[in-house]
C-alpha cells in the first residue's frame, strides 16, 4: 500500500515505505484498555454507551500526531447486536437467520470503486467456495466529519458484510469464518491492490463484531453511527484506545482485534512468527482438518505484535482449545520458580510448555469470543489493569480506576489484575470464574502430571555417559584457531570461574568496531543485543528471578493442535541450555538412553582447510542438507559439531551453521521435528550462547571454554566450570532481560539482535529477518576471517607460539586492538587543555579525526563535502554560542569524586553549557551561584572537599540538568525544581537495559546522605523504571516532571538501536522537549563487559535513524535533539549536526581532561588519579580545573568554527540534518571496509520544505488544564504568609499530577525544608487520576476519600497522604483495593496511609518515607533503602527483593509470609515489647514496637481503619502476629553505627 | 594484575647499590637485583591500567603489566616468556636503560613509578640463573643469508631475530670482540660483559656467525657483502662524536670520552692496552652532562682521580618537572647517576672558552656561564672563569655515522648524516641501496639501547618480508 512519495501529494496520507533507516515495522504502540460486561449475560445498549464513556475517559493513555484531531485509533467490539441488525436488514430486503446461524463482517474497503468491487466479487466467490451464502452487503453509516484530513485521506470504505450459514452448528461455522476470512485475506493481498485504503476485515464472526478505526478514543461513537442506535444491544463492551509511536494514519491498526485487545508489547513476537512458521508441516488438527492448510500462512509479514498474538489465539481456539486455555498457553504465569504453585497447575504449564513457547513481554490482555470475556496479565504484572464488580452484575475493567463512575454502595468488590492470574466472565454460565478455578479446572481436566512423569526425560536424571574430549589439535593452537586472546582469559573467563558471574568494565568502547578492525574478528562480534527502552521494560533478572526460567526443551515440538491426542509425546528437558561435555555425551547416547524415543546424530561442521575461503559456502550447504536428510530419516537431535577442528580441518562459524541450519528447518517445515544443539570451541562469553539461542539452538556445548578452564590456575576445575556454566546461565538472564523476555524458550529463535557491518545478501541469506543498516562483509569476507584466523593459530608465528593474542578489546594493548583513546591521544589533550594550547589541540584531534589508516568508528569513514566555497572564519556564528550547545554526560556524584563532578559543573556554567548530575542526587548548597571568589571547600563543606578548587564570582556549581533515573535517587521536588532540564534516563550506552551499581564501597556518607541511603551498603537502580512500562507510562511521567518543574525542558535519553527512530517519535509524542541519542560506546562507572562490549549502536545510525523518522512524522520542530557517545573532537560534532542533532554529549572526553587516563578501574574505586572514586586519599590526587574544561570545549567549538568555514557554512542551525553533506571518505581501502554502504544514513526524507529538520517550536504540556492551577492559586495564604488553608476539591482519573505544581512552588519558596506540617490541607473527593501527590512537598496533607490510580506518592518528599473509600463502600477495605500499582515509588519523605490494598511494587525504590498500607501486591518494598512501611495485610510475592534499607512490619495474617517474601538481603524478626529492644540497634532510635504501634494509631486516626482499631484492640496478640523483614545490610550499617557512636561517647 | 590495591599500600623500592667505598675499588657491577619478595611487592603496585602508558613509552613495547603481575604471582618462568616476547636482551636493558617506561607509568603523574626496570632486571637475572634462557633454534632454514655489519644492540636484536626465522646471519664487527657499544662504551661497572658472552652463546647455537675485525670500506668491500648476501643490514652506530672546537682542544690530556672509556673495558677484559690514559691523580674535568659523561666520571673515581668536576653546556633542569605539562613523556629533569653519588662536582650552563696548556699539556679550563633565550645561547659577562684541568674528557654526544660505512654501500644520508630509512611502511628500514637496510644508531643517530633493540628488531621483520615475502616476526 506503501507509495512513493512526492510533493505533489500530501505526504502524510499514506504510511511511508521503508526508507533510509525509517522501517515500518518498528512500529510499537500501547494503551488503554478496558470492558464493560454483565455478568448474567444481559444485553443493553447501557453498556454499549458505557464502553464509549470508558474509552473517552482513556483518552490520556492515547496519543495524538502533529495533528491534534489525528488519534492512533481506537474501537469497541461488541456481540452481535441481532435485533439491530435484524432491523437494518429488513431495510436491505435481506432475511436474517435465526441468531447463531449468521455472521456480520464489518469491512475496510478500497476507495476506488473498481478495486472495492473487485474485492467483493473474490469475497462472495470464496464464500461460495466454502458453501455459505453470501447474505448481502451494507454500507455502515459513518459520520467522518470530525476526523483528521490525513486519517479521512486514506479512510476506507466502511461496509459490512452478511454471511448465512449451511446449516452448520455455530462453533463449526466460526471455524468456517475463520477460514473464509483469512482465505479473503490471502487472495486480495495477493491481488495487490494499490489504493490508499487498505483493505482490512476487522471482524466476521456469528458472535462479535468490531468497530474500529483510525480515531480518536471520544470519536469512535461519533464516527460510526451504529453505536448510537438504541436497539444496538450487547452484554459487552471491549475497548481499546491505542498509543502509537507514529503519526501514519493506519485504520487497520486499531484495536481491538478478532478476540482481543493488548496494552503491552510482544517483545518474542519475531521467535514467535518463526516458531508458527516452524511448526507449518507437523501441524494437524482433527478439529480443523482440511481446512487447516488453508489457513496458511497463518500470520502475515508487517502485522503489529498484538494482531499476530490475535492470529495465534484464533487458531488455537478454532483448533479446539478454550478461550481461558489457549490464554493460558500462550501468556503462562510464572511457574517453573514457583514454589506456591499447585502440582497440578505446574504440570499443566510444564505440559504446554512443550506445545507453545511463550507469547512473552508486558501484557495486559483482554479476550472475549462473545460468549466469555476475561482478561490476563503477563507474568510480571508489567501492565495495569483494575476491575470492579457491582450488586447488579456489571463488571467493569480498566487500565485505571475512575474511567465509569458507578454509586459506591452498589460496588461489592475492587480489585486489581494480578501478575500472570487470569479474571473470567463466562456470561452463558452468568458467573465470574475465579483465577484459581478456571486454570484448576484446566490443570485437573486432563491426567497432565501423569502424563509428564511418563514422558518427561530429564538430562540431570539420566545415568551417566563415559567418554571425554578428544580435540585433533594441541590446546594453544585449537584456541587460536578459535580466536581465543589473552583478554578471553583475563577478563571473559576468569571473573565467571572464580565469581561465577560475568566481569566487570568501565569507561565504555572505545575500540574499533569490528567491521573496522583489520584484525580478524568472530562473526558473533558483528551482531549486537537489542534491548527495551520505553515501549516496554527489561526485567531485573536478579531480584525478579522467580519469573525469569532457562529450562530448555532439546527434541521435537509436539503437535500444537493435538489437543485430543490420546499418546503425548515425549520430551527432553534441561534446566538450563549450557551443558557440560558428560551432557553432551548423554546427548550423544540419547538413543541408548531412551530406549530409541530419541535418536541424536553429529553432524560435523569443519571442512577440509585445502578448500580454503571459497569452500564455505558449499560447506554451509552440505550442513543443511545434511540435517534436511537427517530429520526426515528420523534423527529428531542434531548436534553441530566443531571439535574436529585442527590444521587440516577449517570450522564454519558455529553461530552460521547454528542460524543457516536453523532457518533452513523452519523453511522446510521441519524445524520442530527436531532439537538443535550446538557443539562449539568458539562460544565463552554471554553474547556467543545468547546469539546461538537467538538463532534457534535449543542447548550449547562449549567444549572449548571446558578445556581452557582445565588448564587455567583454578583449584578445582570441576568446580570451575560449573562457576562458568552459572556466569553464561546469570548473563543469559541479563541479554533476555534486557529485552524484557523472561523465558529461554521463547528467547529461543527470538533474534533479538540487528548487525552491524554484514551485507543483506549473508544476513538474507542465514539470519533472515535480522536487520542490518550499513551492509558490510559477506560469506566470502566471514570465510576469510576464519581462514586468517585458523592460518596464524597453526601457522609459525613466533607470537602466538607460546602465547595466545595479546586481544586488546577491553584494554589498550599495543600490537591489540586500535582504540581511540591511546597514551599519545591522552596526552596531548591533557596537555593541550592544561596548556590552553591550540596547536596540541589539533594535534590531539587530528589523531582522533584522522581514521584513514587507523579505522575505529563509522564517522571515520565520513567525508563531509563543501555547501559552496570557504569563507572567511570571522563570518562564522562565534565559538561562545556554539559552547551552548555542549553538555557534559551523566556521570554521577558516587560513579565520580564530588571535585571531579562539581569541576564540570562549574566550567559547563561559566561557557553557558550544561552539565549533568547523572544519577545521584545534588548538595542544595550547590543550586546557588556563588557571589564572590571563594573555594569548593567553603561552599560544599571542609570535610566534604579534601582536593579544595578555587570558584571566582558568579561561579555556579548547580548541574542544570537534573538526571531522573530508575533508582530515583536524590530525587526530589527541590532537587527537580532547581533544573533547567530533567533528563529521563530511559537507557545508558554501555548497558542499556540493565540498571546501574553503585558499588558499597563508594557509597560514602556523603553519597549516601545525597541518595537517602545508607552508607557502605551498595546501590542498585532497577532496569526499569518502574512508573515507565510503557510510552503512555512515559507520558506521564514526562507530565509528572514538567509539572515538578514548569520552567525545566523534559529530556529523555534513548540508547541507538534499530528501531530507536521510532522510539523516539513516540517520545515525542509523549511531549518530551528534549531527546538524547546515545551510543552504545557511552563511558560508563561499571558494566558487565558482555554489555559494553555488544549492545546498542553506533550512534551515526541511531540519531540518522532518529532524525529520518521524527522528520516523516512532522515531529522534529517541537523537540531538540542531542547526541552522545564518545565525543571528542569538533569533527565529530559537524558530523553529529549534519545527521540531525541541535545539541551534543560529552563525557569521557571532559573527564580525560580532567586526568581521566582510562585506567578503567571505576568500578573497584580505585582510580589513581581522583576522578572516578570515592577514596578521600586518591581524591586528593584530583588535578582537574574548570579552567581545563572550558579550554577544551573551546578548542571543539573553534575547530567546528574552522571546519564551518572550510565547508561555507556561518550559522551552525544551517548544518543540522543535512546529511546530504556527507560522504564514504574516499580512497580508505581495505578488505572489511570496502562493502560499507552509508546510503541509508545519509537519506533524507522527501518532506516539503515547511517541515523542520531541526528544533523550531515547542511542545504543549497543556498545563494550564491542571488541578494545581487552582490549588496553587487557593493556597496562596499558606504559601505566601503561612497561614494554613484547608480545601475541599473533587476529583477524578483525568486529574493526573495533582499537587506537583503546588509542591514546586513550595520548593521554590522553601526549599526541602518546606513548610510547616499540615499547612495546606485539602480533601478531595472522588478517583484520583495517575501520580496523584506526586513529589508532593512537606506541609501538605492530601486526604482523598476514594480511591487512588498508579503512581500515588510517587517522589513524595515530606506530604502527607491520606486515601480511604467513600463512606458508602461496603467492602472490608483490606480486601479491596485502594491504590494501584508502584505507588510511593522513589519516595524519599513524608507519610502516608492507605486504607485498603495498594497493588504491585508497594514503595518501590522508598528511601526514607513512612507508608501504612492494608495489603499489597507483588513485589512489595522492592529495592528499598530507607523509611519505614507497615503492611496490616497479605501481601504478594517478592516482597523484600533487593531491600538494603528501612524496615517493613508485615501482619502475616496467614503464618505463610515467609514464603512469600524474597530472603536473599533480609532476615526477618520478630517485633519485640518495646522493654525488650532497649538497648539493642533500633530502627529510628526506637523500639519498633513504638514506632509500629504509633503508625497503625495514626492509621486509624487519619483513615478511620477497621483493621487498624481491631489491631490495637487486642495489641499484643496483633503485635506478635507482626513480622518485622530487617536487610541484612541496613543491620550491619545500624550495628557499625551504634559501635561506633559508643566509642566517641567513650 | 598485581594487587587491586597494591599502590597505595607499598612504596617503590630501588634496588640496593654497594656502598660507594667498596664498589669504586673494582669495575663489578655493584646494583643488587631485587629479592623475590621485594618484587613481588614491587609488581603488587602495578595497577594494570586500561592504557598502559608503560608499554607504550617503552621503545620495545614491553609489556610490562603481565610480567608485573606474573612476578606477583611469583610466576618467574612465564614472566620471562613474556619479556622475552618483545625484548631479545632484557639483561642489558635491564641495566643500562633510562626506563622511558617509568616516566609513562601513570602512578609517576602523583606518586613513585612502579619499579620496572628493576623487574625487568630480577626477572632476567631469574632466568639465567635457572637456565630458562636457551637457544631457539629455527625449524627449518631458509637458504637466504644476511650480514649484518655492526655488533651493537642493533645489530645483535636483528641477527637473533633473523636467525631464529631460519635465515643464515653473518655478524661483521670491526674491533676485536663482539658487542659494540655495550662492550666497548658501557663501562663494566655498570653492565658485565659476560652478559654479552652469554648472548653471544645463545645465538650462536642458534645459527649465527659472528666475524670480527671486519671493517667495511677498509678491509672488507660493500661489493663483496652485496655479491655473498641476500641482504646487508648497517648497524654500525654513530660513533663520529661531537668535537669541542676551542683553542688548546690538541692539547695533550683532551681526548673524546670514548678514548677513555674503551680502553678501561678493554683492559677489564684482560688485554693489553699500551698507553692506556688513566685519571689517576688528575684534576679531570668532564665536558657534556649525559650518560657517557657521567661513565666518565665513574671511570675516572675508580682511577682514583684528585678532583672531578663535569660541565653542562644547557641549564640546570628543575629537580622535579611539571608533571601536569610533561606525563607520560620523558621528563627533563635533574638526574644523579649513580657515578655522580661516587663523588663530582657538576655545574650547568657553562661554555668552554678556550683550553689551557702548558708543555702542550693541558693543565686549565677557561669557561664561562651562559644564559639561554629564545633558544639563543648568550654568555654572561663577568662569570669567566678558570679551572684546574689535567684531563679533559669530551662526551657531548655524536653526530653521526662514521662516513667509510655509509659511503663503501653508497647509500643517501639524511640531513643529519645518517643513514635515510623510514621505519613505517612497506619501504621501512630499507636504505636507497637496494637489499641493504639500516637500523639502530646509524639510522636514527645517537639513542638509548632499548631504541636500538626496537629497530634491530624491527629491521629483522622488514628484512624477512623483503627476502620471504611475508613475515611472521612481529615488529
Amino acid at each position: 500500500m506503501a507509495s512513493g512519495l512526492s510533493k505533489s501529494i500530501n505526504v502524510n496520507s499514506s504510511k511511508p515505505a521503508k526508507q533510509g533507516l525509517y522501517n515500518p515495522t518498528n512500529e510499537r504502540d500501547a494503551c488503554g484498555v478496558g470492558f464493560v460486561a454483565h455478568i448474567k449475560g444481559k444485553k443493553t445498549h447501557d453498556i454499549v454507551q458505557k464502553g464509549l464513556e470508558l474509552l473517552t475517559n482513556l483518552t490520556h493513555r492515547g496519543a495524538t500526531g502533529y495533528d491534534p484531531k489525528l488519534g492512533d485509533g481506537a474501537g469497541l467490539l461488541m456481540q452481535m447486536p441481532d435485533a439491530f441488525m435484524r432491523k437494518e436488514a429488513v431495510k436491505l430486503g435481506i432475511n436474517l437467520p435465526v441468531v447463531g446461524q449468521y455472521a456480520v463482517g464489518n469491512v475496510f474497503l478500497p476507495q476506488l470503486p473498481k478495486n472495492r468491487q473487485v474485492c467483493e466479487v473474490l469475497i462472495g466467490k470464496i464464500i461460495a467456495e466454502e458453501s455459505q451464502t453470501l447474505l448481502g452487503w451494507r454500507d455502515t453509516p459513518v459520520d467522518n466529519g470530525n476526523i483528521a484530513q490525513a486519517a479521512r485521506d486514506v479512510e476506507p470504505m466502511m461496509r459490512q458484510l452478511i454471511i448465512g450459514a449451511n446449516s452448520i452448528d455455530q462453533n463449526t461455522f466460526e471455524r468456517k469464518l475463520f477460514v473464509i476470512r483469512k482465505r479473503i485475506e490471502h487472495a486480495i493481498r495477493a491481488l495487490d491492490l494499490q489504493d490508499k485504503a487498505a483493505f482490512y476485515i476487522p471482524s466476521l464472526s456469528s458472535r462479535t463484531i468490531v468497530y474500529k478505526g483510525m480515531l480518536l478514543a471520544n470519536e469512535v461513537g461519533v464516527y460510526y453511527k451504529d453505536l448510537n442506535d438504541e436497539t444496538l444491544v450487547s452484554a459487552l463492551a471491549l475497548v481499546h484506545q491505542r498509543f502509537s509511536t507514529n503519526t501514519f494514519p493506519a485504520w487497520d491498526l486499531a484495536h481491538p482485534f478478532r478476540m482481543i485487545a493488548h496494552n503491552g508489547e510482544i517483545n518474542t513476537v519475531q521467535g514467535n512468527v518463526n516458531w508458527m512458521a516452524a511448526r507449518h508441516e507437523t501441524m494437524k488438527s482433527s478439529v480443523i482438518g482440511e481446512d487447516l492448510e488453508k489457513l496458511w500462512p497463518l500470520i502475515v509479514d508487517g502485522q503489529s505484535d498484538s494482531a499476530c498474538f490475535d492470529n495465534c489465539l484464533e487458531l488455537l481456539v478454532a483448533g479446539g482449545y478454550s478461550l481461558p486455555h489457549a490464554m493460558m498457553m500462550l501468556i503462562p504465569e510464572a511457574w517453573s520458580n514457583n514454589s506456591l504453585m499447585d502440582q497440578d497447575r505446574r504440570a499443566f504449564y510444564e505440559y504446554h510448555a512443550a506445545l507453545m513457547e511463550p507469547w512473552d513481554g508486558p501484557a495486559a490482555v483482554a479476550f472475549t469470543d462473545g460468549r466469555m470475556i476475561g482478561a490476563t496479565l503477563d507474568r510480571n504484572g508489567l501492565r495495569p489493569a483494575r476491575y470492579l464488580v457491582t450488586e447488579d452484575d456489571l463488571v467493569m475493567m480498566a487500565s485505571e480506576m475512575g474511567v465509569l463512575t458507578f454509586p459506591q454502595e452498589k460496588i461489592v468488590k475492587k480489585w486489581r489484575l494480578e501478575p500472570g492470574k487470569m479474571l473470567l466472565i463466562d456470561m452463558e454460565q452468568g458467573r465470574i470464574i475465579g483465577d484459581a478455578e478456571v486454570k484448576n479446572t484446566l490443570a485437573t481436566a486432563k491426567p497432565y502430571k501423569q502424563w509428564l512423569e511418563k514422558t518427561r526425560y530429564f538430562l540431570s536424571d539420566m545415568p551417566k555417559v563415559e567418554g571425554g574430549l578428544e580435540m585433533a589439535a594441541d590446546l594453544l593452537d585449537t584456541q587460536q584457531a578459535f580466536g581465543y586472546t589473552q583478554e578471553d582469559i583475563k577478563f571473559v573467563l576468569q571473573p565467571m570461574v572464580d565469581n561465577a558471574e560475568e566481569g566487570s568494565g568501565s569507561m565504555g568502547n572505545d575500540a574499533a568496531l569490528p567491521v573496522l578492525s583489520v584484525k580478524p574478528k568472530l562473526l558473533y562480534n558483528y551482531f549486537k543485543q537489542l534491548f527495551a527502552q520505553v515501549t516496554n521494560p527489561p526485567i531485573d533478572p536478579i531480584r525478579e528471578e522467580l519469573v525469569m526460567s532457562l529450562v530448555t526443551f532439546i527434541g521435537p515440538k509436539p503437535n500444537l493442535l493435538g489437543v485430543d491426542e490420546a499418546t503425548p509425546p515425549m520430551r527432553l528437558e534441561a534446566a538450563q541450555p549450557v551443558l557440560m561435555l558428560d551432557e553432551l555425551e548423554q546427548l550423544k547416547a540419547i538413543a541408548t538412553l531412551t530406549q530409541n524415543q530419541y535418536k541424536s546424530i553429529v553432524l560435523d561442521i569443519t571442512y577440509p582447510m585445502a578448500q580454503g575461503k571459497a569452500g564455505m559456502a558449499a560447506a554451509v550447504a552440505s550442513i543443511t542438507s545434511a540435517a534436511q536428510s537427517a530429520v526426515q530419516s528420523g534423527f529428531n537431535i542434531l548436534i553441530l559439531s566443531d571439535r574436529n577442528v585442527s590444521a587440516d580441518r577449517l570450522a564454519i562459524p558455529a553461530l552460521l551453521a547454528c542460524s543457516a541450519t536453523h532457518e533452513y528447518l523452519v523453511g522446510a517445515g521441519l524445524r520442530t521435528s527436531t532439537g538443535l544443539v550446538i557443539d562449539t570451541g568458539s562460544a565463552r562469553e554471554v553474547h556467543h550462547f545468547a546469539l546461538l539461542a537467538g538463532y534457534g539452538a535449543e542447548a550449547v556445548c562449549p567444549w572449548l571454554a571446558f578445556e581452557t578452564i582445565k588448564h587455567m590456575d583454578v583449584k578445582d576445575s570441576k568446580e570451575a566450570a560449573k562457576k562458568f556454566v552459572k556466569a553464561i546461565g546469570k548473563g543469559l538472564y541479563k541479554v533476555m532481560s534486557k529485552m524484557g523476555i523472561s523465558t529461554y524458550q521463547s528467547y529461543c529463535g527470538a533474534q533479538i539482535f540487528e548487525a552491524i557491518g554484514l551485507n543483506s545478501a549473508f544476513v538474507n541469506q542465514y539470519f533472515t529477518g535480522t536487520t542490518t543498516n550499513i551492509e558490510g562483509i559477506g560469506l566470502d569476507q566471514v570465510a576469510e576471517e576464519a581462514e586468517r584466523l585458523h592460518i596464524s593459530a597453526f601457522g609459525d608465528d613466533p607470537v602466538l607460539a607460546k602465547h595466545l593474542d595479546a586481544g586488546g578489546e577491553y584494554a589498550f594493548r599495543v600490537r591489540g586492538e586500535e582504540h581511540m583513546w591511546t597514551p599519545d591521544s591522552i596526552a596531548k589533550l591533557q596537555h593541550a587543555t592544561r596548556t590552553n594550547s591550540a596547536t596540541t589541540y589539533k594535534e590531539y584531534a587530528k589523531l582522533i579525526n584522522d581514521q584513514t589508516r587507523r579505522h575505529m568508528t563509522l564517522r571515520g569513514l565520513f567525508e563531509i563535502k563543501s555547501v559552496g566555497s570557504a569563507i572567511p572564519l570571522e563570518s562564522v556564528e562565534s565559538a561562545k554560542e556554539i559552547v551552548k550547545r555542549f553538555a557534559t554526560g551523566a556521570m554521577s556524584l558516587g560513579s565520580i569524586s564530588t571535585e571531579a563532578h562539581a569541576t564540570l559543573a562549574i566550567a559547563m556554567n561559566r561557557i553557558g553549557g550544561k552539565s549533568n548530575t547523572g544519577e545521584g542526587g545534588e548538595d542544595a548548597k550547590r543550586f546557588i551561584p556563588v557571589a564572590s571568589a571563594t573555594t569548593m571547600a567553603k561552599v560544599i563543606g571542609e570535610d566534604v572537599i579534601v582536593k579544595d578548587i578555587a570558584l571566582q564570582a558568579g561561579d555556579s556549581m548547580r548541574s542544570s540538568i537534573k538526571q531522573v533515573a530508575s533508582g530515583r535517587f536524590g530525587v526530589t521536588a527541590e532537587y527537580l525544581a532547581s533544573a533547567d532540564q530533567i533528563q529521563i534516563k530511559m537507557a545508558q550506552g554501555a548497558k542499556p537495559g540493565e540498571g546501574g551499581q553503585l558499588p558499597g564501597h563508594k557509597v560514602s556518607e556523603y553519597i549516601a546522605k545525597l541518595r537517602f541511603s545508607v552508607p557502605g551498603v551498595g546501590l542498585i537502580s532497577p532496569p526499569p523504571h518502574h512508573d515507565i512500562y510503557s510510552i503512555e507510562d512515559l507520558a506521564q511521567l514526562i507530565h509528572d516532571l514538567k509539572n515538578a518543574n514548569p520552567k525545566a525542558s523534559i529530556s529523555v535519553k534513548l540508547v541507538a538501536e534499530t528501531g530507536v527512530g521510532t522510539v523516539a517519535a513516540g517520545v515525542a509524542k509523549a511531549k518530551s522537549d528534549h531527546i538524547v541519542i546515545a551510543g552504545h560506546d557511552g563511558g560508563t562507572g561499571a558494566s558487565p563487559i558482555s554489555s559494553v562490549k555488544h549492545a546498542g549502536g553506533p550512534w551515526e545510525i541511531g540519531l540518522a535513524e532518529t532524525q529520518q523518522t521524527l522528520v516523516l512524522n512532522q515531529l522534529r520542530g517541537r523537540v531538540v535533539v542531542q547526541v552522545d557517545g564518545q565525543i571528542k573532537t569538533g569533527r565529530d560534532v559537524i558530523i553529529g549536526a549534519l545527521l540531525g542533532a541541535d545539541e551534543f554529549g560529552f563525557a569521557t572526553a571532559p573527564l580525560v581532561v580532567e586526568g581521566c587516563i582510562m585506567m578503567r578501574k571505576c568500578h573497584l574505586n580505585t582510580c589513581p588519579v581522583g576522578v572516578a572514586t570515592q577514596d578521600p586519599e586518591l581524591r586528593k590526587r584530583f588535578t582537574g580545573q574548570p579552567e581545563h574544561v572550558v579550554n577544551y570545549f573551546f578548542f571543539v567549538a573553534e575547530e567546528v568554527r574552522e571546519l564551518m568555514a572550510a565547508i561555507g557554512v556561518a550559522k551552525f542551525d544551517d548544518l543540522i540534518g543535512r546529511a546530504d553533506l556527507l560522504d564514504m571518505q574516499a580512497g580508505i581501502d581495505h578488505w572489511k571496509i570496502n562493502g560499507l554502504d552509508f546510503s541509508k544514513v545519509f537519506h533524507l526524507p522527501a518532506m516539503p520544505a515547511e517541515v523542520s529538520r531541526k528544533n523550531n517550536d515547542v511542545q504543549d504540556h497543556g498545563l494550564v488544564h491542571a488541578l494545581d492551577n487552582k490549588l496553587v492559586a487557593l493556597a496562596k495564604p499558606a504559601l505566601e504568609d503561612g497561614k494554613k488553608v484547608v480545601l475541599d476539591v473533587a476529583i477524578s482519573n483525568t486529574n493526573r499530577t495533582v499537587g506537583t505544581m503546588l509542591s514546586n512552588q513550595i520548593a521554590t519558596r522553601y526549599g526541602s525544608a518546606g513548610l510547616p506540617d499540615d499547612s495546606i490541607h485539602i480533601n478531595f473527593t472522588g478517583t484520583s487520576g495517575q501520580s496523584f501527590a506526586a513529589f508532593l512537598a512537606k506541609g501538605v496533607t492530601f486526604e482523598l476519600t476514594g480511591e487512588g490510580n498508579d503512581y500515588v506518592g510517587k517522589g513524595l518528599c515530606g506530604g502527607r497522604i491520606i486515601i480511604k473509600p467513600p463512606v458508602k463502600f461496603r467492602g472490608l477495605a483490606h480486601e479491596n483495593i485502594i491504590v494501584g500499582n508502584t505507588v510511593m515509588y522513589g519516595a524519599t519523605t513524608g507519610e502516608s496511609y492507605f486504607r485498603g490494598v495498594a497493588g504491585e511494587r508497594f514503595c518501590v525504590r522508598n528511601s526514607g518515607a513512612t507508608a501504612v498500607v492494608e495489603g499489597v501486591g507483588n513485589h512489595g518494598c522492592e529495592y528499598m533503602t530507607g523509611g519505614t512501611v507497615a503492611v496490616l495485610g497479605l501481601t504478594g510475592q517478592n516482597f523484600a527483593a533487593g531491600m538494603s534499607g528501612g524496615v517493613a512490619y508485615v501482619y502475616d495474617e496467614d503464618g505463610l509470609f515467609a514464603k512469600r517474601c524474597n530472603m536473599s538481603m533480609v532476615a526477618l524478626e520478630k517485633v519485640e515489647a518495646a522493654d525488650a529492644a532497649i538497648g539493642k540497634v533500633q530502627h529510628l532510635n526506637q523500639p519498633d514496637e513504638v514506632t509500629l504501634k504509633a503508625l497503625i494509631e495514626n492509621h486509624a486516626k487519619y483513615t478511620g481503619s477497621v483493621r487498624a482499631s481491631s489491631l490495637l484492640a487486642d495489641w499484643t496478640t496483633s503485635r506478635s502476629k507482626f513480622i518485622k523483614v530487617m536487610p541484612i545490610e541496613y543491620k550491619r550499617a545500624l550495628t557499625e553505627l551504634a559501635t561506633a557512636s559508643a566509642k566517641q561517647a567513650a | 594484575m598485581g594487587k587491586v590495591t597494591g599502590f597505595m599500600e607499598y612504596n617503590r623500592l630501588t634496588e640496593a647499590n654497594l656502598p660507594v667505598v667498596d664498589r669504586v675499588k673494582n669495575y663489578k657491577e655493584f646494583v643488587l637485583h631485587l629479592s623475590d619478595d621485594q618484587a613481588k611487592q614491587q609488581g603488587a603496585r602495578c595497577m594494570d591500567c586500561g592504557i598502559p602508558f608503560c608499554t607504550s613509552g617503552c621503545p620495545v613495547n614491553n609489556i610490562i603489566p603481565d610480567f608485573n603481575d606474573l612476578v606477583y604471582q611469583q610466576d618467574w618462568k612465564s614472566a620471562i616468556d613474556v619479556l622475552h616476547s618483545t625484548n631479545n636482551f632484557p639483561e642489558f636493558t635491564g641495566r643500562i636503560c633510562p626506563a622511558p617506561c617509568e616516566a609513562a607509568c601513570t602512578l609517576n603523574i602523583n606518586a613513585d613509578a612502579v619499579g620496572i626496570k628493576s623487574i625487568e632486571h630480577a626477572i632476567i637475572d631469574k632466568a639465567w640463573e635457572n637456565d630458562w634462557v636457551t637457544p631457539q633454534v629455527a625449524s627449518y632454514k631458509t637458504g637466504k643469508k644476511v650480514a649484518i655489519v655492526g655488533s651493537g644492540p642493533a645489530g645483535l636484536a636483528a641477527a637473533q631475530q633473523l636467525a631464529r626465522v631460519g635465515h643464515t646471519v653473518v655478524v661483521l664487527e670491526k674491533n676485536s670482540r663482539i658487542g659494540g657499544l655495550l662492550r666497548y662504551g658501557i663501562p663494566d661497572f655498570k653492565m658485565e660483559k659476560i652478559h654479552i658472552d652469554r648472548r653471544m652463546a645463545q645465538m650462536q647455537a642458534e645459527g649465527v656467525e659472528f666475524r670480527v675485525h671486519q671493517h667495511v670500506g677498509e678491509n672488507v668491500k660493500a661489493d663483496d657483502l652485496l655479491a655473498e648476501f641476500d641482504a646487508v643490514v648497517l648497524a654500525g652506530g654513530a660513533e663520529h662524536p661531537r668535537d669541542l672546537p676551542v683553542l688548546g682542544r690538541d692539547l695533550d690530556g683532551v681526548m673524546y670520552a670514548m678514548d677513555f672509556l674503551t680502553p678501561q673495558n678493554q683492559v677489564v677484559a684482560g688485554d693489553v692496552v699500551p698507553n692506556q690514559v688513566l685519571a689517576t691523580n688528575k684534576n679531570v674535568v668532564v665536558i657534556g652532562g649525559g650518560d657517557t659523561g657521567s661513565d666518565c666520571v665513574g671511570t675516572s673515581n675508580r682511577h682514583g682521580a684528585l678532583s672531578i668536576t663535569q660541565f653542562e653546556l644547557m641549564p640546570q633542569p628543575p629537580v622535579q618537572e611539571d608533571k601536569q605539562l610533561v606525563w607520560p613523556n620523558w621528563p627533563l629533569k635533574m638526574r644523579t647517576s649513580s657515578s655522580h653519588e661516587e663523588g663530582a662536582n657538576r655545574d650547568w650552563s657553562i661554555t668552554t672558552k678556550e683550553l689551557i696548556g702548558e708543555n702542550g699539556k693541558v693543565v686549565a679550563l677557561k669557561g664561562t656561564k651562559v644564559e639561554w633565550k629564545d633558544g639563543k645561547m648568550l654568555e654572561v659577562s663577568g662569570t669567566e672563569f678558570t679551572i684546574k684541568a689535567d684531563l679533559v674528557l669530551l662526551a657531548m654526544g655524536f653526530v653521526s655515522p662514521v662516513e667509510k660505512l655509509l659511503k663503501a654501500f653508497g647509500v643517501d644520508k639524511d640531513n643529519r648524516g645518517n643513514a635515510k630509512a623510514t621505519t613505517e611502511g612497506v619501504e621501512s628500514y630499507k636504505t636507497s641501496k637496494a637489499k641493504v637496510f639500516a637500523a639502530g644508531d646509524v639510522r636514527r643517530g645517537q639513542s638509548l639501547v632499548v631504541w636500538a633493540i626496537r629497530e634491530g628488531r624491527q629491521a629483522a621483520r622488514a628484512v624477512d618480508e623483503f627476502l620471504m615475502g611475508s613475515s611472521t616476526l612481529p615488529r
